[in-house]
């Protein structure tokens, strides 16, 4: 952190003043003027911590995506398929049990069989093509996103949120000031907070894992160099099956959240392939920290976009993306 | 390392002994000339349905998987967003010509609103693969990917041009010299004419001084840097030449459908695209068009085929995602590279009649 402040201190400055605006944008009352000029205060609050907890959501698609990636240099064009894969899964365990936890246990081990088999039976045999590896995965995204159709219909599917976290809490978030003079606070769904600090948890010990485990070092090692990691004596096809299995069934579990917040329906696979591209576009191939900023600039693009520019929405999160590939090819975290 | 690099070597040795350098390889091909007779003829032999929904329609997808092909055959860049290049250019033919949306369309004539529209197509084309060329090998693949996704969303939410998810209808096709030109036996020959024209290009491109250039950067970048060649404006000029040929098929379908809509630029149809140009073979113009007959039948027949099978007619997905799955596991080259392997292992002479089976 010190170091890019003492590389870029002009870049360092911009980003302290957009950070001290917004955090004054999210605390201050507002002045009337700023009212009219880009609307009510909670319409702007709503979308920022939409933006950020979608960001979660992404971060938990595209992590397991940069991580397959970069262990195995495999493009997993299937991975939105395992989303919806886990998120139906998690639809049906739901509806049968009706728990909600025990449906994220379930959507995990599922889709994380899934992708030992098919790291076992199909990608072992094709080690080090990675186009053909792409090409089989775009394959496989096809005939599973019609096996799911064929199993599941065109429906929309909503995971029903448990009873203890219903409805909204009030944040100490003054959104704005009665007449009488007394404040009105921000209330917001409980659910989409659990979830948020659920998958920063997640991110959390992810990068504990990768970075103070023994297992961790191995797959650390094995981004940098697979080669001499395999000569050196670890069972390296072993390591591959837990890394896709535990990437898997993060998209697996992604799923669940994806449908209890948002719904289930064929080309929501799709619409999280692209989310996972472009935040791993933007945020560097195989970098777990790059997946979590890039997700969260993406979330915020997209629901800030959806509020302030309807039409025009996905053209912010496109430029974003143009503006890395142009500025910074190799994504804003990636080390190399 | 690329699909294409595995089938070329071992292609190459076989075409290139009797192939010479400088003469277009279909004049001594019997195949080809009577493949080109039959094309000529064809309003004779088929009635409406067949000329149109599936020979012309092939031939437009064949022309847009042609684009993809030169990128991945000849430039070694899996581009994902040839469809999205000729859906842009329909859409422009529908905003700049006349349509049943007189406040979104301008309502140019049409030989002002396609050239505006190939320009402005190539020009986009040429911007996606400006961007994509600064990282190498497999992000190419995601980065037109997401600009194929976007542009797809994009058309849905925008209601200022591109008309939102019902997209613009009833688009104005050309009369003039007193023909209709998209009635089916005129319109059949324009289509045949552009194919024609692309199919041409590109075999003349693969020989000329650039493409062969273009080869090279695709073996070997660092070799050809060290030699001089500018390996990036390379590559540009290449997804230049593909955007354009893209851009043409995109005009060819709006005329063909006279609708455009976020449909025809879903990320489904973008893929489509690499099934057809895959399964028919990127190492050679016509696999594209093989590619595209096959599907165009498959996606036409499948149904009733399935029914009579006594399976459900809905898996036509199904059966594409399982053929090009097949076809990626154990046959790199496509269905040309099936067909060559079967004649050498017949023991005829050479695999000759695969250089122009579509096209004369």
């Amino acid at each position: 952190m010190s170091r890019f402040v003492e590389r870029h201190p002009a870049w360092a400055l911009i980003a302290i003043i957009a950070i001290a605006i917004v955090l004054w944008m999210i605390f201050a009352i507002w002045p009337p003027g700023l009212e009219e000029a880009i609307g009510r205060k909670r319409v702007f609050l709503n979308a920022l911590f939409n933006g950020i907890t979608l960001g979660g959501l992404y971060f938990l698609v595209a992590s397991g995506f940069t991580l397959i990636f970069g262990l195995m240099r495999n493009v997993n064009l299937a991975h939105g398929s395992l989303y919806l894969f886990g998120g139906y899964v998690g639809y049906a365990i739901s509806a049968s049990t009706g728990s909600w936890i025990l449906s994220f246990i379930v959507a995990f081990i599922l889709t994380a069989l899934v992708g030992v088999l098919l790291q076992v039976i199909v990608f072992r045999r094709m080690e080090g093509q990675d186009l053909r590896q792409t090409m089989v995965t775009i394959g496989l995204s096809i005939v599973f996103a019609d096996l799911m159709l064929w199993a599941c219909g065109g429906d929309f599917y909503q995971i029903q949120t448990p009873g203890w976290l219903i409805g909204p809490i009030e944040l100490p978030l003054i959104t704005a000031i009665k007449s009488s003079g007394e404040p009105v606070y921000l209330r917001y769904p409980l659910v989409r907070l659990v979830i948020f600090v659920a998958s920063v948890v997640i991110g959390v010990a992810m990068w504990l894992a990768l970075n103070r485990t023994r297992i961790g070092m191995i797959v650390r090692a094995g981004v940098d160099d697979r080669d001499i990691l395999a000569a050196t004596g670890v069972r390296i096809q072993l390591v591959f099956v837990a890394v896709f299995a535990f990437g898997a069934g993060l998209a697996g579990i992604a799923g669940v959240v994806g449908g209890t917040f948002q719904s289930l329906s064929p080309g929501e696979d799709i619409r999280f392939l692209l989310a996972s591209l472009v935040v791993v576009i933007v945020g560097g191939m195989g970098s777990i920290p790059g997946a979590a900023l890039g997700a969260l600039i993406i979330g915020l693009a997209e629901q800030l976009g959806s509020v302030y520019i309807p039409t025009y929405a996905i053209v912010v999160t496109f430029l974003i993306m143009v503006l890395v590939l142009a500025i910074r090819p190799q994504g804003l975290l990636a080390r190399r | 390392m690329s699909l294409a690099h595995d089938a070329r070597v071992a292609v190459r040795p076989a075409t290139m002994a009797q192939r010479p350098a400088r003469t277009w390889p279909e004049v001594n091909n019997p195949a080809a000339w009577i493949v080109a007779a039959i094309l000529v003829i064809m309003p004779l032999i088929a009635n409406g349905f067949f000329l149109i929904e599936i020979f012309a329609t092939t031939l437009i997808l064949g022309v847009i998987a042609l684009s993809l092909m030169f990128l991945a055959g000849y430039g070694g860049m899996v581009s994902l967003m040839q469809l999205t290049i000729a859906g842009f250019s329909a859409y422009m033919v529908a905003v700049f010509g006349v349509s049943g949306n007189p406040n979104i369309s301008l309502g140019w004539p049409w030989w002002l609103a396609v050239p505006m529209a190939l320009a402005l197509a190539t020009a986009f084309g040429t911007l996606g693969g400006a961007l994509a060329v600064r990282t190498e090998g497999i992000y190419t693949i995601m980065i037109t990917l997401a600009i194929g996704a976007a542009f797809y969303y994009f058309t849905n939410q925008n209601w200022a041009i591109f008309n939102g998810h019902t997209g613009i209808n009833t688009v104005a096709t050309p009369h003039f010299w007193g023909v209709n030109w998209r009635a089916d036996i005129p319109f059949y020959y324009i289509v045949l004419a552009v194919a024609a024209l692309c199919y041409f290009a590109v075999e003349y491109l693969s020989r000329a001084p650039f493409g062969l250039a273009l080869q090279g950067v695709r073996d070997n970048p660092r070799r050809m840097a060290a030699l001089g060649f500018n390996v990036n404006a390379h590559r540009i000029a290449a997804y230049a030449f593909a955007s354009f040929v893209a851009a043409l098929a995109g005009v060819l379908q709006v005329w063909n459908y006279r609708q455009i809509s976020p449909g025809s630029v879903s990320v489904g149809a973008c893929i489509d695209v690499l099934i057809i140009a895959v399964v028919g073979g990127i190492t050679r113009p016509i696999g594209p068009f093989i590619g595209a007959l096959i599907f165009v039948l498959l996606r036409t027949f499948a149904l009733d085929f399935l029914v009579r099978l006594g399976l459900d007619g809905n898996r036509f997905r199904l059966l594409i995602g399982l053929g090009f799955l097949a076809i990626v596991f154990w046959s790199s080259d496509g269905v040309i590279g099936l067909w060559q392997r079967w004649r050498q292992r017949q023991g005829s002479n050479a695999p000759s009649s695969s250089g122009g089976r579509r096209h004369g």
